[in-house]
């Protein structure tokens, strides 16, 4: 694929509640600070705007278009939208860009999940016929998945708390965590189950909040004279709905996607890895491929805050930031969607 | 096959399945001091600060210009129909009796329309332009919804022209 520079990245902090704020009230102090980095105005500075989100979960029907309020959209913008995380909007913003359509684009992901019942309302990402009927929620099949994993001697409960304990360790230096501070792994293994064998912090939290990233060509970013870092590889795959289909101890559209997006064609120094559950990290970082010498989810990743239709692009405009700030050479990004891994995204992130 | 209950051989063709989800709903900062507005008998809308339109419930954002809205401002029980439709079919739960005006109504100082019911004249009077006001439920009846107004009706104004409907003066 063509080189894509990330130019500019902003993310809300993860807050439980965000109170009365609508979603034009959570998008725009990201959007605004979003293109003021990339030293543009409006979303008319850019060729194509695609945002990511999902009006079950504050329950307002058609928020995601009350959302392009705060875009400034008149005369008309080129719009579009992923009823997905936003990873999956810059997904389409890339594919825009590769296809010589647009030269430069905003994407943005908001979430506001305090309203609802978030792992009730993920029941409904089910197949409507089979799982969805039988309300499971999303903790019940993640629970299901971390099980199967214990039984067959993949992960301990230790292994477990370690991704726990270090989740908040990292997180002390990213001001937007929402969870975050020493705990030690005998600390958390004596906390009660929650549903067995997941413990509450084996959770991630529930976060309301919002990202924004501004993409655009090579040549556009050196136009701009901003830094930026670049996107190398992105891929996704998805696999069956269907749990009995799937081996729930493994992500093969995670390793898929990471073989497509050239995770492997040079050394990986971080990776930040959508892990709403602490055993997918274990997952995730077999599928990637990852040795120890990578730092994984320095952020804390979202077992620290978890921005629905946010997070999975806050994972790359995290590693995008380092890179740009000069901390690292080359780091990866994955985001996920669906029930216990159904669908990964990964992208490679290179410097410029 | 040897099933005698004919009911299973016979294809499924569809599932009924309900959806309840419960949500505690907001409606933003905002729209908030526009209900809280309502809930005191009064219409609060906020002007941009960039264009200076004025927005109705306000949103908390200018959708034409993408920047944030804070200066309140509060409107007039008169407004304009933009436009409006005669609803003759009736509407479950409604208990308003077909066939009656529901109109885009800008009040004046705002450049937005809001939907409301419009009574106390012949249907096939109603046109765009026609001045009307807004007919408030007694005091004790205000909660945080439009139906605080029971309805606009007709006043004794010469039209509107079409051309200046939602234009501010000094916008």
């Amino acid at each position: 694929m063509r080189d894509i520079a990330i130019v500019s990245f902003v993310q809300s902090d993860c807050v439980r509640n965000a109170g009365a704020r609508n979603e034009v009230e959570l998008i725009m102090p990201v959007l605004r600070k979003a293109l003021d980095a990339a030293g543009i105005q409006s979303a008319q500075d850019v060729d194509f705007t695609c945002s990511g989100s999902c009006d079950y979960l504050q329950g307002a029907a058609f928020a995601f278009v009350s959302g392009v309020d705060p875009l400034g959209a008149v005369p008309p913008i080129k719009e579009s939208h992923v009823e997905m995380d936003a990873a999956w909007a810059l997904y389409e913003a890339v594919l825009k860009i590769t296809m010589g359509q647009a030269e430069s684009a905003l994407v943005y992901g908001f979430g506001k999940s305090s309203p609802g019942e978030l792992p009730i309302v993920l029941s409904q990402q089910l197949d409507p016929y089979y799982m969805a009927p039988l309300w499971l929620d999303s903790i019940s099949t993640a629970a299901l998945q971390a099980r199967t994993m214990l039984d067959n001697g993949d992960i301990t409960e230790q292994d477990m708390a370690e991704v726990v304990a270090r989740s908040r360790k990292n997180a002390k230096s990213n001001p937007h965590a929402q969870l975050k501070g020493d705990v030690s792994v005998d600390e958390l293994l004596a906390e009660p189950t929650y549903l067995s064998p997941l413990r509450v912090h084996d959770c991630c939290p529930i976060s309301d909040g919002a990202c924004a990233m501004v993409v655009a060509t090579v040549e556009k970013a050196k136009e701009w004279g901003k830094p930026y870092a670049v996107l190398k590889g992105i891929d996704h795959r998805i696999e069956s709905h269907n749990f009995g289909a799937r081996d729930l101890t493994k992500s093969p559209s995670t390793e898929a996607a990471a073989k497509a997006a050239g995770v492997d064609k040079g050394p990986v120094e971080v990776a930040e890895i959508y892990t709403p559950f602490s055993h997918q990290e274990i997952i995730l970082k077999r599928a990637l491929g990852l040795g120890d010498d990578t730092v994984i989810n320095p952020s804390g990743g979202v077992l620290a805050g978890n921005l629905m239709m946010a997070s999975g692009l806050a994972r790359i405009g995290e590693v995008a930031m380092r890179i740009i700030r000069g901390e690292v050479k080359r780091g990866i990004a994955h985001a996920t969607s669906g029930h216990a891994l159904q669908q990964n995204l990964v992208a490679v992130l290179e410097e410029a | 096959m040897s099933d005698q209950n004919t009911e299973a051989l016979e294809p499924i063709t569809g599932i009924e399945v309900p959806v309840y989800l419960d949500y505690n709903f907001t409606a933003g900062r905002a729209t908030a001091r526009f209900l809280t507005g309502v809930k005191n008998g009064k219409l609060l809308g906020q002007r941009c600060p960039s264009c200076r339109n004025v927005y109705i419930p306000p949103r908390g954002c200018c959708a034409l210009c993408g920047v944030a809205t804070e200066e309140e401002v509060e409107l007039s029980n008169k407004a304009t129909v933009e436009s409006f439709t005669i609803v003759h079919i009736p509407i479950p739960g409604n208990p308003i009796k077909p066939p009656y005006v529901i109109a885009n109504l800008v009040p004046d100082g705002a450049n937005i329309s809001f939907l409301h019911v419009l009574s106390e004249c012949k249907n096939e009077d109603v046109r765009i332009g026609m001045r009307v006001e807004a007919l408030w439920k007694d005091a004790s009846e205000w909660d945080y919804a439009m139906e605080n107004i029971q309805y606009f009706r007709p006043i004794d104004e010469p039209d509107m022209d079409r051309d200046e409907i939602g234009r501010l003066k000094d916008a």
